[in-house]
């Protein structure tokens, strides 16, 4: 009998460190795309005050050009960066996925979703090349 | 600063479509920037791959928070897209567009079809079917809660390697003809996989934020994203998503199905023409 109970509690803590590990991956999701949705209505704001983008209209956009943008607040680069950190939002739901399937100790899905994130960050960089 | 306000609509409304029926919002965003209003195509596939991105996230809190979606599908089939995506992006110039355009366009014709056969045969209960030893093995069985009928729906998982080959296909195409591919990734959950519809269309939402960030940064830095265009309609789009992930919920499946049929319909006819250099 108390081997049940305490087998039963044992799941009851599984369980609801589960369900702590859910609201925690759907909060750290949250704060992502709020952060990206913040700073593209910063840059949207700016560029109403500047009247102009900082950026040229045309041709590729390199991170030096953001980067120097940034610097001097133009409202060009500053929606340029909430685009950015939005692109980055999936990635950051795969990794988060990660660590939930590690704490619910499902190590074939930490391999397959760890082999996801590789497959992504490949494409990330050939993308960048 | 009427542009502004229209994007920010466009967004909305591509938001909240693109939630309830796991679609990137592509078919709605493109034409209008496009034929409405004079947009570069470029910049408009540019805006229509953040739009994918901003849908996806946008839905997939809720849809995650609700036990929607199935995360495990997920992920196991996320392997073979973005795979896909990555050869696609590769095959590009070497493998001919025409051949993917008729295939898909016909696929997704099959699957209006069978979309159909389903509305006709009525209530949307499964089947119960012989147990999957593929699905069984990847833990892919799971259930979801749905609001509208008010109660847990457990579902069984179907023809993986089909699924899977559909999905490897769907990345490629995504990969090489730069089109959304959240109909293609709603047809092989639903109808070659035979899950229910609101876990496939919200599965399909949180896939192809991950298969999109892929192609998304080539965009990104080749200047095929304007700000002016992208920033306003991923920020309408985000607060729609948010909106649609919690109507879909609430309406029933047949209702969601109805609005997709034509919807898939229109798609795989375009596709198909477009393979023969006829655009509509």
């Amino acid at each position: 009998m108390d081997n049940k109970d305490a087998k039963n509690a044992e799941e009851e803590k599984i369980s609801k460190e589960m369900a702590q590990v859910e609201i925690m991956i759907g909060q750290i999701l949250r704060i992502g795309v709020i952060i990206s949705a913040v700073i593209m209505l910063i840059g949207f704001i700016a560029y109403g005050i500047q009247g102009s983008t900082g950026l040229p209209s045309h041709g590729a956009v390199t991170i030096t050009a953001i980067a120097t943008g940034l610097l001097s607040f133009k409202s060009g680069s500053v929606m340029m960066l909430g685009l950015f950190c939005l692109i980055l939002t999936p990635v950051l739901r795969v990794v988060v996925s990660i660590y939930a399937f590690y704490v619910e100790k499902d190590s074939l899905y930490v391999w397959i979703t760890s082999a996801v994130l590789v497959i992504l960050l490949f494409a990330l960089f050939i993308g960048h090349s | 600063m009427t542009q502004v306000i229209i994007m920010l609509a466009v967004g909305l409304i591509a938001g909240i479509a693109g939630a309830i029926l796991g679609l990137g919002g592509g078919i709605i965003i493109t034409p209008v920037l496009t034929l409405a209003m004079g947009i570069n195509i470029k910049y408009a596939i540019g805006a229509s791959i953040i739009a994918v991105i901003a849908t996806s996230s946008g839905a997939t809190i809720a849809y995650l928070r609700d036990n929607v979606l199935n995360l495990r599908v997920a992920m196991f089939l996320e392997i073979f897209t973005t795979i896909g995506a990555i050869l696609g992006a590769i095959l590009n110039g070497i493998l001919s567009p025409v051949v993917l355009y008729l295939i898909f366009g016909l696929l997704l014709i099959y699957s209006g079809y069978n979309m159909i056969r389903k509305l006709r045969a009525g209530s949307e209960i499964l089947r119960r079917v012989h147990p999957d030893p593929i699905a069984e093995k990847l833990e892919l069985n799971s259930s979801y809660y749905d609001k509208a009928a008010d109660k847990t729906v457990d579902y069984q998982v179907e023809h993986v390697p089909a699924g899977a080959t559909v999905m490897f296909g769907a990345g490629i195409a995504s990969g090489l003809l730069g089109i959304g591919s959240g109909a293609f990734k709603v047809m092989a959950l639903d109808t070659f996989m035979k899950m229910p519809l609101k876990p496939s269309t919200s599965t399909s939402n949180l896939m192809m934020g991950v298969t999109a960030a892929a192609s998304a940064t080539v965009y990104f830095f080749n200047g095929s994203i304007q700000p002016l265009i992208a920033v306003p309609l991923a920020l309408g789009i985000l607060v729609g998503a948010t909106m649609g992930s919690r109507i879909m919920q609430i309406l029933p499946s047949r209702w969601i199905r109805i609005i997709f049929v034509p919807i898939i319909f229109y798609i795989g006819l375009q596709m198909f023409l477009k393979g023969f250099g006829v655009n509509i």
